[in-house]
């Protein structure tokens, strides 16, 4: 098993929460567009990652996090870095 | 492929649906400016209780006289960078006496508070470095780090336990690491715990930025700020503040031991690529802060209006920020709530700032007041007077 592979089904329990009613999640989910997240609650899922992780994520790699896949891509760099 | 403009319908929409609500809150005429706690707002006398005016020196004679006679002597602008157009000298008057004011050997002076942040955070931090910021620094903070192109962290609002746990997971990289803090806090008006926060910056070998925005003048017992007041001067590697609150100008500027804040004049795109402060904004600055060194009743004043406004709008059950101060902010929750009790000050001919979300830390809104050593007790008490009766007539 990849260590994205291990990321994506821990990201799935934080981000499951969030989905709305029978919406199924995959890597293709778009965070803002199909989970509807305003900036609040992007922000509380951060920090639920960050700690779950044990990283922090800049804010400037933000912008180019559009699904979970790409979520999912950023935690695995950043952890490998550590 | 959206249109150009379309971008602005939602906004457009947001700004109409509020207009059904009230006025616009963020469009108020001062049609007269008679003092520094007093205006004609609609026709009508108001008590000014939203202005960062704290030690109310827009007003005072001697600044006034200075600023007449640097425009009769100077003008009314330098029309350019100093890079271009060289330094007047009261532009490096002024620096020096902050630099004396401070005990800092190196002063930097920049034509807004905004540009200050800008100007130092970008010239300070770039590729390949770190800024970790609380959560909640002003915007010009993080306009500051967007430009520097730096790998931007964030820790939770005065969260010492967290700014420790960031700062681990950097290891090495802390020597690349400038962390940035407010003195005092413009939304709810509470302080850094600074002394915690110095110590963190010691143990990882980082660099430490306050910004004394809204505590210069407020806080310490020479008005240096929350660094002086904490007694952590020496862990400060960089102060910032603006000339727009305690000093009743425009403008800002940066102190250090560092001989890189003088070299940023260099590279500091903010600093170089705008026109220098005008004469009369220095020469009025001068004065103010040579009043701010001298005078230190205003300063006694202020926290006497300070207190007492905290203490009747807390007794009146309004929920505050931690800690008694110059910036009194109530929470409220709903935003129309919000809306129906600031249009109910202003009838009451009081004015205070309205903050709306996603403005207000927490996603809440707030009414802020500011209060100034040129309150008078009569003003305070109508001030609060007019929070009892909208309170009383919303039932809130």
């Amino acid at each position: 098993m990849t260590h994205y592979e291990t990321i994506l089904p821990q990201l799935y329990e934080i981000l499951r929460p969030f989905a709305q009613d029978g919406q199924t999640l995959s890597d293709e989910t778009e965070l803002v567009a199909d989970l509807d997240l305003d900036s609040m609650k992007v922000m509380e899922i951060l920090l639920e990652v960050e700690e779950r992780f044990d990283i922090s994520i800049p804010l400037n790699v933000i912008p180019d996090v559009r699904t979970i896949r790409d979520f999912a891509c950023q935690i695995e760099q950043l952890t490998e870095q550590k | 492929m959206t249109p150009l403009l379309d971008k602005f319908r939602q906004l457009a929409d947001a700004r109409d649906a509020l207009m059904q609500l009230s006025q616009d809150p963020f469009r108020v005429t001062i049609e007269r400016i008679l003092s520094p706690t007093e205006a004609r707002v609609n026709g009508r006398p108001m008590i000014l209780a939203g202005t960062n005016n704290y030690l109310g020196l827009t007003f005072d004679p001697q600044c006034i006289e200075a600023a007449v006679q640097a425009v009769q002597e100077q003008g009314t602008g330098t029309t350019g960078s100093r890079m271009a157009n060289g330094s007047f000298s009261g532009h490096l008057a002024l620096e020096q006496e902050l630099a004396e004011f401070f005990g800092r050997r190196w002063s930097n002076v920049f034509s807004t508070g905004y540009q200050a942040n800008l100007g130092i955070i970008a010239a300070l931090t770039g590729q390949g470095d770190v800024i970790l910021i609380d959560a909640d620094c002003h915007a010009s903070i993080y306009d500051g780090c967007r430009m520097s192109g730096a790998e931007v962290i964030r820790f939770r609002h005065n969260d010492v336990a967290d700014l420790y746990k960031r700062l681990r997971r950097l290891g090495k990289r802390c020597a690349n690491t400038l962390i940035i803090v407010e003195g005092l806090y413009s939304m709810l008006g509470d302080r850094a715990a600074l002394a915690e926060i110095a110590a963190a910056k010691r143990a990882y070998g980082a660099y430490l930025l306050v910004d004394e925005a809204h505590s210069l003048g407020v806080l310490g017992e020479r008005g240096r700020g929350l660094s002086e007041e904490v007694g952590v001067e020496d862990s400060i590697d960089f102060i910032v503040g603006t000339f727009s609150k305690s000093l009743g100008a425009t403008g800002g500027f940066c102190v250090s031991d560092h001989p890189e804040v003088d070299l940023a004049r260099y590279v500091s795109r903010p600093y170089i690529f705008t026109a220098s402060p005008c004469p009369s904004v220095i020469a009025s600055t001068r004065v103010a802060l040579r009043k701010l060194r001298t005078e230190p009743a205003l300063r006694v004043r202020l926290w006497d209006n300070a207190r007492r406004l905290y203490d009747e709008l807390k007794g009146l059950g309004f929920r505050l920020g931690p800690d008694p101060g110059p910036i009194i902010a109530a929470r409220f929750g709903q935003k129309e709530e919000t809306i129906a009790f600031w249009n109910g000050l202003l009838q009451q001919g009081v004015y205070v700032n309205m903050i709306l979300p996603p403005a207000a830390p927490d996603g809440g809104s707030l009414l802020r007041c500011s209060v100034s050593a040129a309150h008078t007790p009569d003003q305070i008490d109508r001030i609060c007077g007019a929070f009892r009766s909208v309170k009383a007539a919303l039932e809130v």
